[in-house]
């Protein structure tokens, strides 16, 4: 941690966050105070300078012309830029995961992305909406994944990330794969948000940033019940 | 009418009262899509000869639309389509089964504006709000109010009456003339309603800058979109008119977002002559719409039923209920949008303190929220269930959309 408090930076919420993105701010900080961890949660709006001494980022979803104008003013800002090559965490979903890439498309032109992540995205020929389920990379050690995706993307990673999860329901990149990560950034298509339904990536994220090789189990009652239903309606929808 | 025009319409309002006899349904979209299918035109047929206000918006257009009607009907019949079937094929159903009106106010889907605009060529169209909603399936809201005003470019003879507190509505409501080709912008009168919900609207819609707020103002930090001083504005239990009238309004519908519906409703009505002194007391006759706000009593509990189908108007619903146990229903059918996620947008914390109990197919999303929220709730299977879990007295219900026919069903469909 970069100093006596776990900071999270929420990126753009005037800009980004079109699927209660909110949420996963809300899940890390109170997953971090649960294990006793002081939290400071800054949201940086887009005409504000990003700070780059924060321990995670978030980066949500939004529609095509916030999606484009986010990317364009965090290349013109640098500071995520910064924040990476000293080691912070970064999180992105959806729109916020394609920007990460190399290259993406919003209303139908191809914009330049932040090349944080070695892929790179185009249009899909119809839009992935629907549940989204997965296994993890097994590196990772985490749960099956699961979200809500919504979509007209499609993803195609290249030799430097590795695909966050196999898909067994739904589309991700391009059927196949959903995701991505190296090193301590990681992206994925899964709303719900997606630490709501996946709170083991929420740690996963809790221990990369503070650098703790284990965390203190919570009581994840609610999360579990919600899990196991969103596996049975999937497997359900299968048969 | 022309004859096929004629048979379309009576073949419509046959099938909706079949609809109705067979309890299939209450017969206001079938009728409308059959006589459709007869005659493509038979909106138009039937519209024509009438004065019609159109009322769109993502919340509030139900009432909106209810409201009106009893306003405007000071001065003659009305026809609507009061059970919010608000498609063409609702509007058509609705038209033909008022047979000949001198006015008629409908609610219209705000995906469908341009194409009832087209067909119905109305005196006035009241543009309430725009906010996310059922994000998987409807258009991105910044779309949509790029639709609104492609639409009213075409129609700029029609009379707009349009919430100033709202940028994309504003946006919308205000596409620039043609001098060149002799067309005007269109004829805004404008009413502040006050909203709750701003995350919609940080980005300016002409430009792409930071939309500021202070107060009730707002504007654009890079170009001149901002805040039009406001015709008709809510004030304390009442609605000031442009003449700087104050008018008390009595409803007996709760929230001060209801408020602001009865101020639209009486400056649309203004547009056809109807003074606001003649129209205020017809407000307070409507006591529910199509179940929203209906209270029930049962086994000594009195139940309110509040309809809250996006963030937006989850707050509504939060300032609307009383500090009392609550329950809430959330379900994620096809009708209510299948994400969730929109539950991380509202804030819950409102409920702190009340009794809350929640219920619904996607009851477990909602269990995460609170719990993430740091409000208690005790989650139960059945609106029964739900009954013998609270004390005698108010039990505040809010569901969504296809929870909340669920259970005004278990009400005996309670309008």
């Amino acid at each position: 941690m970069s100093s006596e408090s776990l900071r999270i930076v929420w990126i753009y919420p005037d800009l980004l966050s079109t699927y209660g993105d909110r949420g996963n701010a809300l899940i890390l900080a109170r997953r971090a105070r649960q294990r006793g961890m002081p939290v400071e949660v800054l949201e940086v709006r887009s005409d504000q300078r990003l700070p780059a001494t924060a321990d995670i980022y978030l980066v949500g979803g939004g529609e095509d012309g916030p999606q484009a104008l986010g990317a364009q003013r965090l290349l013109a800002d640098g500071g995520l830029h910064r924040a990476v090559a000293q080691g912070s965490v970064v999180f992105g979903v959806c729109a916020g995961y394609q920007l990460l890439g190399t290259s993406f498309f919003a209303k139908g032109v191809q914009c330049r992305g932040l090349e944080l992540l070695d892929l790179q995205s185009d249009r899909g020929e119809s839009r992935a909406v629907g549940e989204l389920a997965g296994e993890i990379d097994p590196r990772l050690g985490l749960p099956p994944l699961t979200g809500f995706e919504n979509h007209g993307g499609r993803t195609h990673l290249g030799p430097e990330v590795s695909p966050l999860a196999r898909v067994t329901a739904g589309v991700g990149n391009d059927g196949a794969t959903e995701g991505a990560w190296r090193g301590k950034l990681l992206g994925t298509y899964s709303h719900g948000p997606a630490l709501a339904r996946n709170p083991a990536l929420a740690d996963l994220l809790l221990r990369w940033a503070t650098g703790a090789h284990q965390l203190p189990p919570l009581d994840d009652t609610w999360s579990d019940r919600l899990r196991n239903e969103r596996r049975s309606a999937v497997a359900a929808a299968r048969a | 009418m022309p004859l096929r025009a004629k048979v379309a319409s009576s073949v419509s309002r046959t099938a909706a009262a079949l609809s109705r006899a067979a309890g299939r349904g209450d017969g206001s979209v079938i009728g409308g899509w059959i006589g459709l299918k007869i005659d493509p035109d038979l909106l138009a047929h039937l519209s024509a000869g009438r004065a019609i206000a159109l009322v769109s918006g993502t919340n509030g257009k139900t009432t909106t639309t209810r409201l009106t009607s009893a306003a405007v009907g000071v001065l003659g019949r009305v026809a609507t389509n009061s059970f919010g079937a608000n498609m063409p094929s609702g509007h058509t159903s609705a038209l033909a089964k008022a047979g000949s009106t001198p006015y008629a106010v409908l609610e219209v889907d705000e995906h469908y504006l341009a194409q009832v605009l087209e067909a119905t060529e109305p005196h006035v169209v009241a543009l309430l709000n725009l906010s996310r909603d059922q994000l998987d399936r409807a258009k991105e809201v910044a779309m949509m109010a790029q639709l609104w005003r492609a639409a009213l470019v075409r129609h700029t003879d029609v009379r707009v009456v349009a919430n100033a507190d709202d940028p994309l509505v504003v946006w919308a409501a205000t596409p620039p003339g043609d001098p060149a080709r002799g067309i005007k912008p269109p004829h805004v009168t404008w009413f502040s309603a006050g909203q709750r919900w701003h995350d919609d609207s940080w980005v300016c819609p002409e430009c792409g800058s930071t939309i500021q707020r202070s107060g009730e103002q707002w504007w654009c930090t890079g170009c001149p979109l901002r805040r039009p001083e406001p015709h008709w504005v809510v004030e304390d239990e009442g609605v000031l008119d442009p003449t700087g009238a104050w008018h008390k309004v009595s409803l007996q519908l709760p929230g001060k977002v209801n408020l602001g519906n009865a101020a639209t409703a009486l400056a649309v009505a203004a547009e056809f002559g109807v003074r606001p002194v003649d129209a205020v007391s017809r407000l307070g006759i409507v006591t529910s719409v199509a179940g929203r706000y209906a209270q029930v009593d049962k086994d000594g509990r009195n139940i309110r039923l509040l309809l809250a189908k996006n963030p937006a108007s989850w707050l509504e619903a939060f300032d609307m209920a009383d500090d009392a146990p609550t329950l809430l229903s959330i379900n994620a059918r096809d009708p209510d949008g299948l994400d969730t996620s929109w539950l991380y947008d509202v804030d819950f914390a409102p409920l702190r303190g009340r009794q809350v109990l929640i219920t619904g197919d996607r009851a477990y999303d909602l269990a995460v929220r609170l719990d993430v929220n740091d409000v208690p709730f005790q989650h139960v299977r059945t609106f029964d269930d739900a009954l013998r879990s609270v004390p005698p007295g108010r039990l505040e219900v809010i569901a969504n959309y296809t929870a909340f026919q669920d259970i005004r069903a278990e009400l005996d469909r309670v309008i």
